[in-house]
């Protein structure tokens, strides 16, 4: 089915078992996105510490795909500088932008290459990106403070 | 002669194709748009083949039959809804229908009936559409006017029950829908209407979901003004309905200016051409308005009621099925009095673009999400839903498939 390329196993375990889905009560940044053309939603925290990214946490409303993509995030980008988590980030979006062109450099997005089949679907690209976007806008708050 | 759905799906040729793969196109998105029979294409492309020239305006043959092919789609369009030639306004779509009716409102001077001042009211319902929800907003916003509603019921019916003190003396405006494209209720507007007059306040009718798919008659609803859209109802986009009263049209100032629309001009003034011209800037959407008018003419041929009834039949199957499926969740009425086909649903913890994405696997065109009525999904106590909405073309096969689609959905996700 090709709709298996779109639900990775990945995905689907993410979906069912969200990790650092609790808002901490202490964080250098709290960010609240929502995607308006499907009414998703999420609250997302950071913590930065000595260039960084020592924690983050969050809540929201979404699709197995948004929810997922926020999952696999954290346990991707918790631990890593600053300057390595962007690095993953630009290659995330570069990723979800290449319309089912590339298969995503595995090394450096490890379950995050799972959202590869996303890219193909356009309508969805907003879901995968949205917890990324909301990371982004908290980090760079988190380093302004 | 009988309605035949499977026979009407021949005359639309986007059912000719294909989707993902080669399935079969179940398409239950017509509360967002409907698609087009041979009849509406052919005669948009046929206006520009065949007499496309600026309409109103040059001095020769080509002109005339524009002029001619607009203005024989605005009598066909009046005729549909009950109104006079004269009080049909084309727009760009009813959005832009009621947004001209909020500017021109809120640019009526002192001692205009439309005249807004702080402290006046307008009314609408949480199952406003953003469409007839966000331009009284704004209106308010601009006028210092106060904004009011009708609250929605669990069961998703408009609650009447104080309509003497949502609808008061202070209310200038009511802005309701008549069908909603979330719940597919369908407002029963008798004793809405009288009040608005009582007060002495217009009536505004979101027409978007019932012109297309039942018959509607603007002197029988005693209604002021009513907007609808051609691309629900098996037109073109691009072109949409205002309808007014004459008396009202001829009070209400104009919202865009430029030409067309005058009736003489000087370096510092203008004066305004008579309704519907005064509302008509600029060269219109011919080939669409000419296209609104075949579809108009289609839809007549097989008849409101008989679509009506097709869809009413369509819903109870659908409503009658879907609730067998376990942790299926209908939001709006179960039963089919006052009810169209729009039917939303939640399905337990799966996520509508989730469903929406299986279905979409299986060639089934739904829409999901929150519809461009967020408060109203709000009050409903869910984030987002799935919506199947029925048209003339559908049949109880596309039901069938969307059922056995939800079930194979549950499976996946489950
Ligand atoms: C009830 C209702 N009102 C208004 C609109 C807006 O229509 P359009 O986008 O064609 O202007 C819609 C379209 O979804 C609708 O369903």
């Amino acid at each position: 089915m090709q709709l298996d390329n779109l639900y990775q196993e990945v995905i689907l375990d993410h979906y069912k078992n969200p990790q650092n889905k609790k808002l901490s009560a202490n964080y250098d940044a709290q960010v609240h996105h929502v995607n308006p053309s499907c009414g998703d939603e999420i609250d997302l925290n950071i913590t930065v510490k000595d260039g960084v990214v020592e924690a983050i946490t969050w809540d929201g409303v979404g699709c197995s795909i948004s929810q997922a993509s926020v999952s696999i995030l954290t346990d991707l980008l918790i631990g890593k500088t600053i300057t390595d988590a962007y690095k993953i980030y630009d290659e995330f979006v570069a990723l979800m932008q290449s319309k089912g062109t590339v298969e995503g450099n595995e090394d450096l997005l490890e379950d995050a290459v799972a959202l590869a089949g996303v890219s193909k679907y356009p309508a969805r690209i907003k879901c995968a990106l949205l917890g990324w976007m909301a990371f982004k806008d908290a980090s760079v708050q988190a380093q302004a403070k | 002669m009988a309605f035949d759905a499977v026979a009407i799906r021949a005359d639309f040729p986007i059912f000719d194709r294909k989707i993902r793969d080669g399935k079969r196109l179940v398409y239950l998105d017509s509360g967002a748009t409907s698609q087009k029979p041979n009849v509406v294409i052919d005669a948009e492309s046929n206006f520009y083949r065949l007499h496309n020239a600026a309409a109103h305006r040059g001095a020769h043959q080509l002109a005339e039959e524009a002029t001619e092919a607009i203005e024989s789609a605005r009598q066909v369009v009046s005729e549909f809804i009950g109104g006079q030639e004269d009080e049909i306004v084309f727009t760009k779509s009813s959005t832009e229908a009621l947004n001209l009716l909020a500017y021109s409102i809120g640019s009526a001077p002192k001692g205009n009936k439309f005249h807004l001042s702080a402290g006046d009211e307008i009314v609408v319902s949480e199952m406003e559409h953003h469409a007839n929800l966000i331009p009284w907003q704004q209106l308010a916003a601009r006028t210092g006017a106060v904004l009011k509603w009708f609250e929605v019921t669990p069961e998703g019916r408009l609650d009447l029950s104080d309509i003497n003190s949502v609808i008061t003396t202070k209310t200038k405006i009511v802005a309701l829908t008549h069908q909603s494209n979330v719940l597919g209720t369908i407002n029963l507007l008798d004793e809405l209407v009288k009040r608005t007059h009582d007060v002495g306040a217009v009536f505004i009718l979101d027409a978007c979901q019932s012109v297309p798919h039942m018959p509607v008659n603007v002197v029988e609803l005693d209604i002021d003004f009513l907007a609808f859209s051609g691309h629900k109802a098996v037109g073109p986009t691009g072109v949409g309905v205002l309808w007014g009263r004459s008396n009202l049209l001829a009070e209400l100032p104009p919202f865009l200016f430029g030409g067309s629309m005058i009736e003489s001009v000087t370096m510092t003034d203008a004066t305004w051409a008579p309704a519907p011209r005064k509302f008509e800037p600029g060269v219109p959407n011919m080939a669409q308005i000419v296209g609104l008018g075949e579809a108009v003419k289609y839809l007549s041929k097989i008849g409101m009621p008989a679509i009506h009834n097709h869809e009413i039949e369509l819903t109870k199957y659908a409503i009658a099925n879907m609730a067998a499926i376990d942790s299926l969740r209908v939001v709006g009425p179960l039963d089919t009095n006052m009810r169209g086909g729009a039917v939303s649903f939640t399905l337990g913890e799966i996520h509508p673009h989730d469903l929406g994405q299986f279905l979409d696997d299986a060639g089934i065109a739904v829409r999901t999400g929150h519809h461009c009525a967020w408060p109203l999904t709000r009050k409903m106590g869910v984030p987002a839903t799935t919506r199947a909405s029925f048209y003339l073309y559908n049949t109880l096969d596309d039901i069938d498939q969307l059922c056995t689609s939800i079930l194979a959905a549950q499976k996946y996700f489950g």
